[in-house]
């Protein structure tokens, strides 16, 4: 069950190779309604039925937010994944009848900050892109630092550097370029705000190098949709529905709890927004979590879990859900 | 937790304790007793050499006439200012934080109407108030708007008070304003005019 608006069925309207690793995707509405107007920085969760098993995968939202004729997303193809990508790369086609959430937004830009400083790494470029629709459309003042593997690969680069000129700067890894931070985060403006997204290692990177340059955590922010990882089958109890369930190697604990008829709460599904947290009623064994939602007291006291992306090991866990 | 400010609702600032931060620059703004908070944070800074070599302080005598300039001009900091009213430091402040960098780590010390009009253009600047370090030291006297003629009266004492514009007998909320530094005073005795309880001393 996600908490919020209601569920919006779209159809397919265009798929796009973008490069040899992404496709965009373009969802119109079947019913002809105008889609609803969302944040810059937004996501939705798509749902899936890869033949037979359901995948709700979360993706940021690239289009215009002003644009109520549809919505639009990349998808960068992860052969490694657990194959939400790898649908929506290979059966994706236009025509296709899908369903997507209300739009959510847990990276907006921070409307009091007199500038914006936007550093992408990758696919990590998408909620920047509906970012930049939205401050361009209000004049804001932003800069974007992009990295990308090599020319082919740097989704979007051309059109952005054609609008926006020396706002944007790009970073090519295979020319030896990388972005020098300590220079940039030296230089900004007091009011200035930080956003990033893309690989961990570069959040990481950013958060922590702000942080000891003196920047206030409520100025630096960050996106990083964890795809839940696999690992080794284990039982769960339901205490508050009264079953017990196995969680397969390449499900995610709240995908089982779905799986055998549970409405749990969950909105992002990839470990950020807080929303599955769930009580943990009895632990024997060691819990796994994935997210970047409890704090690490949290983490060590084995009260709560974030089942959409956390995973257990040992002999019993009890949920009280 | 202060004891001069006991725990109310949710609008009431709640002030902490000065730590020195890592950062390229320091700025301190502190009017009375607050030196005393800013001379204590810089003594337990773990390099306080390095810090005042980058600090600038502004400082001014606090509502009630403290002034402990003398022990902030023994500090050794780069920069001291001492100004007779946050007033006339106004816009010494506001051309700092205009040629600030991120990384500038902020600490205002003092009364709070100190901390809440340099918190005010701290905001105004673009930086968010939880990135800021407070620390209550000294009075405890209000500056209170009225609703309803809007006026604001500074170092209020009493509760209720007589706005010092409109002339209505006010009482003092806790609901507070950042965007205006003030609390909120609402007339006591619209419904039965002149039913107006005692002034008691409340503020200091």
């Amino acid at each position: 069950m996600s908490v919020g608006a209601p569920k919006i069925p779209v159809r397919v309207a265009e798929v796009v190779e973008v490069n040899p690793l992404i496709k965009r995707f373009r969802f119109v509405r079947r019913d002809g309604a105008p889609m609803p107007v969302f944040s810059g920085g937004a996501h939705v969760v798509i749902d899936m039925d890869d033949h037979g098993t359901r995948r709700m995968n979360p993706y940021s939202l690239m289009s215009d937010p002003a644009d109520t004729t549809g919505y639009e997303i990349s998808v960068r193809r992860d052969d490694a994944g657990r194959g939400g990508s790898l649908y929506l790369h290979r059966h994706v086609t236009p025509g296709m009848e899908m369903t997507l959430s209300s739009p959510v937004n847990l990276f907006p830009v921070d409307a009091r900050a007199r500038k914006h400083l936007m550093i992408a790494g990758g696919i990590g470029i998408t909620p920047f892109l509906s970012q930049i629709a939205a401050l361009t459309g209000q004049g804001g003042r932003f800069e974007l630092h992009y990295s990308a593997r090599s020319r082919d690969l740097a989704a979007y680069a051309d059109g952005l550097m054609a609008r926006h000129g020396d706002r944007v700067r790009l970073y090519l890894d295979d020319q030896g370029q990388a972005i020098d931070l300590d220079h940039l985060l030296q230089g900004q403006p007091l009011g200035t705000h930080l956003y990033v997204c893309g690989p961990k290692g570069m959040i990481g990177w950013v958060c922590k190098t702000a942080e000891a340059m003196g920047w206030p955590k409520a100025a630096v922010h960050s996106e990083e949709f964890l795809a839940p990882p696999v690992g080794l089958p284990f039982q769960v109890q339901l205490a508050a529905s009264a079953r017990t369930i196995t969680v397969g190697p390449a499900q995610s604990l709240l995908e089982a709890i779905e799986a055998s008829g549970v409405d749990a709460p969950y909105l992002c599904r990839g470990g950020a927004c807080g929303e599955c947290e769930t009580d943990v009623l009895g632990c024997d064994g060691h819990l796994d979590h994935n997210d970047h939602w409890l704090t690490d007291d949290q983490k060590a006291g084995c009260q709560k879990i974030m089942p959409c992306v956390s995973r257990f090991r040992g002999n019993t866990l009890i949920l009280d859900r | 937790m202060d004891p001069t400010l006991p725990p109310s609702i949710r609008s009431r600032p709640v002030y902490g304790v000065l730590t020195a931060r890592p950062g390229p620059r320091h700025l301190m703004v502190a009017d009375g007793d607050g030196a005393g908070a800013l001379t204590e944070m810089i003594a337990g800074a773990p390099d306080a050499a390095a810090m005042l070599a980058q600090s600038h302080i502004i400082y001014m005598p606090g509502p009630t006439g403290v002034d402990l300039s003398a022990n902030l001009r023994s500090v050794g900091v780069a920069q001291l200012h001492v100004s007779p009213s946050f007033a006339a430091s106004l816009p010494r402040l506001q051309k700092v934080l205009a040629d600030a960098h991120m990384g500038l780590q902020i600490y205002l010390a003092g009364t709070e109407g100190l901390i809440g009009l340099a918190m005010r253009e701290v905001m105004q600047a673009g930086l968010p108030w939880q990135a800021v370090q407070t620390e209550h030291r000294g009075s405890t006297l209000r500056r209170v708007q009225c609703v309803h003629c809007k006026g604001i009266t500074e170092a209020v004492r009493t509760d209720p008070f007589v706005c010092s514009h409109c002339g209505l007998n006010l009482f003092v909320r806790d609901h507070y304003s950042r965007r205006i530094a003030a609390f909120q005073g609402v007339n006591i005795d619209a419904e039965d005019p002149g039913l107006v309880p005692p002034a008691a001393e409340r503020f200091a």
